[in-house]
Order: structure tokens, then C-alpha cells, then sequence
């Protein structure tokens, strides 16, 4: 039957039942990565947020979430230029943080 | 040098922050007495199981005091019947008969714990899985609550119970919450390392010394979840436990997840049974119904009445540490103002 219009799927999040297993494994790593405050100083100094999106700040967020797709279109207009990991209050490591989550995705050594 | 003062000075509330402040006031020459309501002194501490930031067990910081208050007069299970301000001095009624001549009044008087049952959509009461800090801290020294699950797989802390919440009558932050639900995570955490801990927050105040080191550990070491989002209803699941809803305001979208234990932070609100008191001595109460200082920097322990001081949490939210020097420098005070009423 057609009512003219229909339901979205429910956009909420469960964390329960979400696949943060990426994030875990990331966490397992580099531990520091935890300590994220969600301060958006990455983001705001990277050269390439401004046209493509990518934010650590975001990253970090989406794994949590079990956002894999959205992360993996993010990640690749990262430069490396490690400009994010200058300004960091909490001291992470981001570039590694992100070479190590692109690392997580193509699983290269098969051993992560 | 001292001043040979014998004067009595009456202490009302023999938490923390009276029970240091007659200790200083003994220390200096003076004969105070305190009056406390309930059987035993302590206030609150003495329902705390370990205080941050040093996870001190709340009873060795009590314990001192059964030594230094030897020598004070206690009136237990009493209260004031009234307080009539003389040329001189106070005197006060006690509820036991007895008469007490005075040269000065600290109110120490202290704070309520908001009652969480108030905050309706949050279940205190009425959800078998909702307890508040309070019932944890008893239980970390109990060991007993027919709430608090054997294994659970999920709990979470709700911050901000009836603080900051202009609809629960308290607008104002009560400064220890924050660090008390970041505490009792980790506590948690290190007696069930497999449970999942969520701490819901609009912001986090660490505002004292370790307490951002504290929170760093909490998430580097500990793996407690932070949610940044009020928790906005609370619902029991079929199978017993309770779902919280929230927004997790930092993806935009709304959360919602399934736990067998929930912590209310309830927070520091003024105790409105010592209303009738205050006006009684036409002491001043603040907007948050707590007793007004005369200012909020460098007259903190004083009062715009001649004789009447404060201490501790009856004038705002504080920590243990914070309460403590206010009671000193109440203390010292009232010396200094018995000091220039002798010249
Ligand atoms: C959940 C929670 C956990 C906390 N944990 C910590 C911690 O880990 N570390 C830390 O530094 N701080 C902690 N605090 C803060 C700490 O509890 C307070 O700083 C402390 O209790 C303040 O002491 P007080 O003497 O001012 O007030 P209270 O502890 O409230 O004592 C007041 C006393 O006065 C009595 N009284 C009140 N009215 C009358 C009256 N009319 N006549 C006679 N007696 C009266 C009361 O019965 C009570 O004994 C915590 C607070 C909360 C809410
Ligand atoms: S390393 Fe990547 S994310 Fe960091 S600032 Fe450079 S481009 Fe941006
Ligand atoms: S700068 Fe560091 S703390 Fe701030 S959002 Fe980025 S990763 Fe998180
Ligand atoms: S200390 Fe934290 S939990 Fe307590 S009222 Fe303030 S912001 Fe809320």
C-alpha cells in the first residue's frame, strides 16, 4: 500500500550493539587515541579539512560509532602532514593514529 | 601570643567543616560547642566510602577527630530551638532544654543531597537498576544492595542530576560531581574490567588538582565511555534492566543503549530546613538558597551580621579540601573578631 510517503530507518545509535571492534583494535595500539576530548584542533588546522572533510577529531568519533565507511572516505585525502599531531592538547599521535587505522583496514602485515 | 578568651562559641552542624572549626577555635584559646542534629558527627564524609583525588578512605580523614574533639562539648541528636541575638552576645535554645551563651555562631550547617526521586524521568524509585552516587558509595563499603547487579555487563553515570537544571529549582553546578562519577567508574571498572562504563555529561568540570589526571586515566587506561549528551529518559526493558536515551550531541544523532546499572550524580543543593533558622538571626539567604556570604572572594566564612560566620557547604557547593580551610579561616575569624570587640 502506498501511504505517499514512507519511514526512514531509525538513525539512532546503539552502543551496545555497534561494531567499535576497529576502534578497539586501534585502542589497542595506540592507547592514546582514548584520550581524545573532541577539542576539533586537528580539524581546524588541517590543510585538507577545508575541502575534503577529513578530521581526526571525526575519525576517532566514527570508529567509536562503527562508522568504518564514512572513516575510510575520510581518510583518504589525509597528506600525512602531521600539521594535527602539532597542535593535539592531549599529546596523541595522530598521524600515526591514522596510519595505523589505514593500516587496520588494509590489514597489511594480516597480524593487527 | 593568644588571647586568654574563654568565650564560648557555638558550632551548628558537626560535619567536616564544623568539627574542624571547633578544633581551630579550641586550638585558639576559645571553648566551642557543637551542635549536631544527627546521632553521630561526620556530615557527609562519613557516607563516602574513598574521596578523590587521593582515594583516601573517607573514615581515615574522620578518624582524627575522635582525639582532637576530646576535650569539646558535643551535643548530638540535637538541634536549635531558637537563636535570640542579645546586646552581646547569642543565646540559643537547644531542643534538649539547654541554654547556651555565646559570643559567636559558625554555621556549618552543610548541604542535601538532591533527591533523585524528583527527577521523575530518570526511574529513582521506581526502576530496580537506579541507584544514585550515594547508594554507590554505601555500597563500596557495604558490599550490599539488591540494585547493584553480581555481573554487570554495562552500567552508566548520569551527571548532572538536579544541577545545572533550572526545571529541578538548581541552576548552579555542584563542582564535585563530575569527579565523584569519574571516580566511581573506575572503581567499578576495576571490580568488573570486562563491563562497559558510559559516563553521560553536557560538560566535564575537573577543575581541581589531579582531577584531569584522573579523567585521562579513565579513558586512556580504563576505557570508560564519555557521551557528550543529557541523558533525557530512562526506560525498564523487558528482561529487567534499563535503556537510556540521550543525544550524542557529538555525531548529531540520537543514542541509545542497554545497561544493567544506573548511576544518578545527584547533586549539592542548599538544605531549606535551615531556612527557618537563618531568619531567625536575620542571616541572608542567596538566590540558590544557600547562606550568603558577605562577599564571594575574600569574605567567604563572613556574613553581613554581626558574630554569625560560615563554614563549609552551607554557603555552596565544595570539596573536602576546600571545606576544611574555609572551617580554619572561619576559625580564625571569629578570633580576630572577638580580638577587635576586646580592645
Ligand atoms: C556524592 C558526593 C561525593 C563526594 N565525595 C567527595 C570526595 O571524594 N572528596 C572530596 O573532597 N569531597 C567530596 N564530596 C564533598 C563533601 O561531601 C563535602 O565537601 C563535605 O561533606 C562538606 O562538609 P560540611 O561539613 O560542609 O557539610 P555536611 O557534610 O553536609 O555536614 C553538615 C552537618 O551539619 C548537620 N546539620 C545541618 N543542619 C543542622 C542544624 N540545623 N542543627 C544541627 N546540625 C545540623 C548535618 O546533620 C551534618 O552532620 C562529595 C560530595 C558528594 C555529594
Ligand atoms: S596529517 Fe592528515 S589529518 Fe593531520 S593535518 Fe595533515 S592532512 Fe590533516
Ligand atoms: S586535537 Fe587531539 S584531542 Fe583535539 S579533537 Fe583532535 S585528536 Fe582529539
Ligand atoms: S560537577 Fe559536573 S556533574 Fe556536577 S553539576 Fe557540575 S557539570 Fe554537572
Amino acid at each position: 500500500m502506498d501511504f505517499g510517503f514512507s519511514l526512514s530507518p531509525s538513525s539512532a545509535i546503539e552502543l551496545d550493539t555497534l561494531d567499535s571492534a576497529l576502534y578497539r583494535k586501534l585502542c589497542r595500539i595506540e592507547p592514546g587515541a582514548r584520550t581524545c576530548i573532541a577539542c576539533g584542533s586537528c580539524s581546524a588546522t588541517c590543510t585538507a579539512a577545508e575541502h575534503s572533510g577529513m578530521s581526526v577529531r571525526k575519525l576517532l568519533l566514527g570508529l567509536q560509532r562503527g562508522r568504518k565507511a564514512e572513516v575510510e572516505r575520510m581518510l583518504s585525502n589525509c597528506m600525512l602532514c602531521g600539521k594535527c599531531t602539532m597542535v593535539c592538547p592531549r599529546g596523541i599521535n595522530t598521524r600515526r593514529v591514522i596510519l595505523t587505522v589505514c593500516r587496520l583496514y588494509d590489514n597489511v602485515e594480516g597480524t593487527l | 601570643m593568644l588571647l586568654s578568651m574563654k568565650e564560648t562559641i557555638l558550632v551548628v552542624g558537626g560535619g567536616i567543616a564544623g568539627m574542624e572549626t571547633a578544633v581551630q577555635l579550641k586550638a585558639l584559646g576559645l571553648t566551642p560547642v557543637i551542635v549536631e542534629k544527627n546521632s553521630s558527627l561526620g556530615g557527609h564524609v562519613a557516607q563516602w566510602n574513598r574521596l578523590f583525588p587521593d582515594m583516601t578512605p573517607a573514615s581515615k580523614v574522620l578518624e582524627p577527630y575522635d582525639e582532637a574533639l576530646k576535650e569539646v562539648d558535643i551535643y548530638t541528636d540535637t538541634e536549635i530551638a531558637s537563636i535570640n541575638s542579645l546586646q552581646k552576645e547569642y543565646a540559643a535554645v537547644l531542643s534538649n532544654g539547654k541554654t547556651l551563651r555565646c559570643k559567636a555562631v559558625v554555621f556549618a550547617t552543610g548541604f542535601k543531597l538532591f533527591e533523585a526521586e524528583k527527577k521523575e524521568e530518570y526511574g529513582y524509585g521506581i526502576y530496580d537498576r537506579v541507584i544514585t552516587n550515594r547508594d554507590l558509595e554505601r555500597w563500596f563499603d557495604t558490599r550490599s544492595d539488591e540494585r547493584v547487579p553480581a555481573k554487570p555487563a554495562a552500567i552508566g553515570f548520569v551527571h548532572c542530576v538536579g544541577s545545572r537544571d533550572v526545571k529541578a529549582g538548581n541552576s548552579q553546578c555542584s563542582k564535585v560531581c563530575c569527579i565523584t562519577a569519574i571516580k566511581q567508574a573506575i572503581e567499578m571498572k576495576e571490580l568488573f574490567p570486562d563491563t562497559e562504563i558510559y559516563c553521560f555529561y553536557m560538560d566535564l568540570r575537573l577543575f581541581g588538582k589531579k582531577y584531569e589526571d584522573f579523567y585521562i586515566n579513565a579513558q586512556r587506561d580504563y576505557g570508560i565511555h564519555f557521551i557528550r549528551g543529557r541523558v533525557s529518559e530512562v526506560a525498564e526493558t523487558i528482561d529487567g534492566r534499563v535503556q537510556v536515551k540521550a543525544e550524542d550531541t557529538l555525531s548529531g544523532k540520537p543514542v541509545k543503549v542497554k545497561l544493567d546499572l544506573l548511576v544518578l550524580m545527584s547533586g549539592i543543593v542548599c538544605d531549606r530546613a535551615n531556612n527557618e533558622l537563618a531568619r531567625s538571626v536575620s542571616l541572608p539567604l542567596d538566590e540558590d538558597g544557600f547562606f550568603r556570604s558577605l562577599d564571594n572572594i575574600a569574605g567567604v566564612t563572613r556574613t553581613d551580621r554581626k558574630g554569625l560566620f560560615l563554614a563549609g557547604t552551607c554557603s555552596g557547593p565544595k570539596t573536602v579540601p576546600e571545606t576544611l580551610a574555609e572551617a580554619r579561616s572561619a576559625a580564625l575569624q571569629v578570633y580576630q573578631y572577638l580580638k577587635a570587640k576586646k580592645k
